[in-house]
């Protein structure tokens, strides 16, 4: 799931202008609020958006995503702060004159227009040349391999072919920024990730800045550059995909992004050494963490099942280990979870490849194992 | 399984057969008979007594007479004519009224829609007759908008409205408005208000969304709204007799006027027989929209 930032034909060259301080944001909004009524959807909300993302906003419904996006369309007007776009307040700006297009929910295509028309209907508001718009339509039809579907109302069309007129018609006018709004929500799934690929395919070749509103966290993931969780109108944390998984920043992210396990208990602090005790007479989980961490403070440590190995016996290159009952076995084919309890009480679930054939599979419902996992498997987390 | 689908066909059939049918057969064949002082006052009447030949005999009687009449006389072809264009005339004005009242009540918070539907609907609770009365109290010489505009000083002498084709066109505008407020409502109620988001977003003014998207995505409300007011307006008769004036020719009055004052059932007939053979062009046009709307919508 985890992937390296995009473009990434260079590795030398890795595109992440978030962490050059000289790069100029193409989208930021300065301390947003959003109110209705006395419902804050989005509060105080500060976040630079860059040229040329592909920028995820995940959360469950009702955390402030759909707001942020509509409110980037021209929609919604902040009820305090400003949005700029290419350093241009964008507030007072009404949806028609900004540079930004987007692609809804629920398509929104005209059911009286064919498909041509659909897509030809930004370029006919700008007053452009017949030849202009019909080029220009063309493109779009081969972008989007609709050529033979031209002529078709939307009626007449699959799903999957409604979703890409949706995109052709947003990105006819080549707008400076591309919002979605869950755009793969109405496809199957196999359909989904297909599109997922070719999104990004064609975000790549327009180098157009994407910003994709989500609830699937997986599609974040695949598909963005940085990802942004939101709950409850404010960002928890932005980063790469690889980040958000790796080095969560709170229960909340951990949990919300992937499987996860996370053992409570009492940190003791040596150095950037954190040492967890999570139950009595039970070894610590020992845990290296670049974040401060008082002494005896009350922290969750999360790590994910994938990173923690079943044996026999205690591997003696990893740092922990924790013998365990196997409780239950999830056998997905390429890989099995194992649900493991530890004496203590606490529920761990160990992610292995089934590298061997079913048949000869070393352990069973009911057997003892040891847990083994490295220092910095794990992160160690305060809030 | 057969006979259940007979039963669910055949209760409809045999309800338009026996309630439509059958009374439209019989208006035919009065109105290929001859006026007499009779009761009923026409000839020939069918008598089965009289076997195969006096069957022969009663079909021998009827002839197109009335027909031929029709054309003859130009008050029959002037009161079609007149019927069409106040018919057409007012179903213009009723879209113009309805549609700016259904798109308020398809755009007003959803708590309001169902109240507003009613007030709507209210109307049809009050006798149409008198409603129709009151507005001869309204529109008179002496009524209450003259009334009204000559205490506000707009006017110095009362305008006459009533008994002229102005107070026919207000009368059918309020009988039918809900007719087609109703349609054009629901097909506004059902539209994705992110279309017009969309349009929006492509570039369109709140004008020109208007224009380009609702508009055409209420022209099957429109459609079937203006061809639930033409129709009835074309024969109607209570309005232009009570509110028009004696130069307000509609082809229902003229119906009444030859079977109540002339009784001469087999013109009275005959007119009734050409009014449904012109309104049959617009019905089978309406019954084609619904069906384009329905196939649109699966």
């Amino acid at each position: 799931m985890a992937q390296s930032p995009r473009p990434s034909s260079n590795p030398t060259n890795v595109f992440a202008p978030w962490n050059d301080p000289n790069a100029k944001p193409l989208i930021q909004f300065k301390n947003v609020t959003k109110r209705f009524g006395d419902f804050t959807a989005v509060d105080d909300l500060t976040i630079d958006i860059f040229e040329r993302e592909f920028f995820a906003l995940l959360g469950p419904s009702g955390c402030g995503k759909t707001t942020l996006m509509r409110m980037l369309a021209g929609f919604e007007t902040p009820t305090e702060g400003s949005i700029l776009l290419g350093g241009q307040d964008i507030v007072a700006v009404p949806p028609n004159k900004r540079p930004v297009n987007m692609m809804f929910q629920s398509y929104a295509l005209f059911p009286h227009l064919t498909v041509w028309d659909n897509i030809a209907f930004g370029l006919r508001r700008d007053g452009l040349g017949k030849d202009a718009i019909s080029d220009r339509v063309k493109e779009m039809l081969r972008l989007t391999r609709l050529e033979k579907f031209a002529k078709r109302k939307p009626h007449q069309i699959s799903g999957g072919q409604r979703q890409r007129v949706a995109l052709a018609r947003s990105l006819a006018k080549a707008p400076k920024l591309l919002l979605l709004d869950e755009p793969l929500g109405a496809l199957d799934k196999k359909l989904r990730n297909d599109t997922q690929f070719e999104l990004m395919d064609i975000q790549e070749k327009t180098g157009t800045t994407f910003v994709i509103v989500t609830h699937d966290q997986e599609e974040a993931m695949t598909v963005a550059s940085r990802v942004a969780v939101m709950d409850h109108g404010k960002m928890v944390q932005v980063d790469t995909p690889a980040g958000i998984y790796e080095a969560p920043n709170s229960v909340y992210v951990a949990d919300f992004i992937g499987d996860v396990n996370l053992i409570e208990g009492n940190a003791k602090v040596d150095g950037n050494t954190v040492t967890i005790h999570f139950a009595e007479g039970a070894d610590p989980i020992t845990a290296i963490s670049d974040r401060p961490i008082a002494d005896g403070q009350r922290v969750s440590y999360a790590i994910r099942p994938e990173k923690i190995s079943v044996n026999r016996e205690p591997l003696e290159d990893r740092v922990n280990h924790v013998k365990g009952k196997i409780e239950d076995i999830g056998y997905l084919g390429n890989v099995s979870t194992y649900h493991v309890r530890l004496p203590s009480g606490e529920l761990v679930s160990a992610l292995m490849t089934n590298s061997r054939r079913l048949a000869r599979r070393d352990f069973t419902w009911e057997d003892e194992v040891w847990l083994s996992w490295t220092d910095t498997a794990g992160v160690v987390l305060t809030e | 399984m057969n006979l259940r689908r007979l039963i669910v066909i055949g209760i409809p059939f045999t309800w338009l057969l026996l309630f439509f049918l059958v009374p439209f057969v019989i208006v035919i064949k009065i109105s290929l008979s001859d006026p007499a002082i009779a009761i009923p006052p026409y000839s020939p009447t069918l008598e089965l007594s009289g076997g195969l030949a006096g069957l022969k005999a009663f079909f021998s009687q009827l002839d197109f007479e009335n027909f031929t009449f029709l054309t003859l006389d130009p008050l029959y072809y002037t009161a079609y004519l007149s019927s069409l264009k106040i018919a057409t005339i007012s179903t213009l004005l009723t879209l113009a009224v309805a549609f700016p009242m259904a798109y308020g009540m398809a755009r007003a918070p959803e708590e309001w829609r169902a109240t507003l539907m009613m007030l709507v609907i209210l109307p049809f609770w009050t006798s149409f007759l008198i409603r129709v009365y009151s507005w001869m109290g309204i529109l008179g010489k002496e009524g209450f908008l003259n009334m009204i505009l000559m205490w506000l000083g707009i006017i110095d002498e009362p305008l006459t409205i009533l008994n002229t084709n102005t107070a026919v066109y207000i009368g059918i505008v309020y009988t039918y408005l809900p007719f087609m407020i109703l349609p054009i409502y629901s097909t506004l109620e059902k539209l994705d208000l992110s279309l017009i988001e969309a349009a929006e977003d492509l570039g369109c003014t709140r004008t020109s969304a208007f224009w380009l998207v609702t508009v055409p995505l209420s022209v099957p409300g429109v459609v079937a709204g203006c061809f639930l007011v033409f129709i009835p307006a074309l024969g109607e008769f209570v309005i232009p007799s009570l509110l028009g004036g004696s130069d307000t020719l509609m082809i229902g009055k003229v119906l009444w006027e030859e079977f109540f004052s002339n009784r001469d059932w087999p013109v009275a007939s005959a007119v009734a027989v050409i009014l449904l053979a012109i309104l049959i062009i617009p019905i089978i046009l309406f019954q084609r929209n619904q069906q384009k709307q329905l196939e649109a919508d699966q």
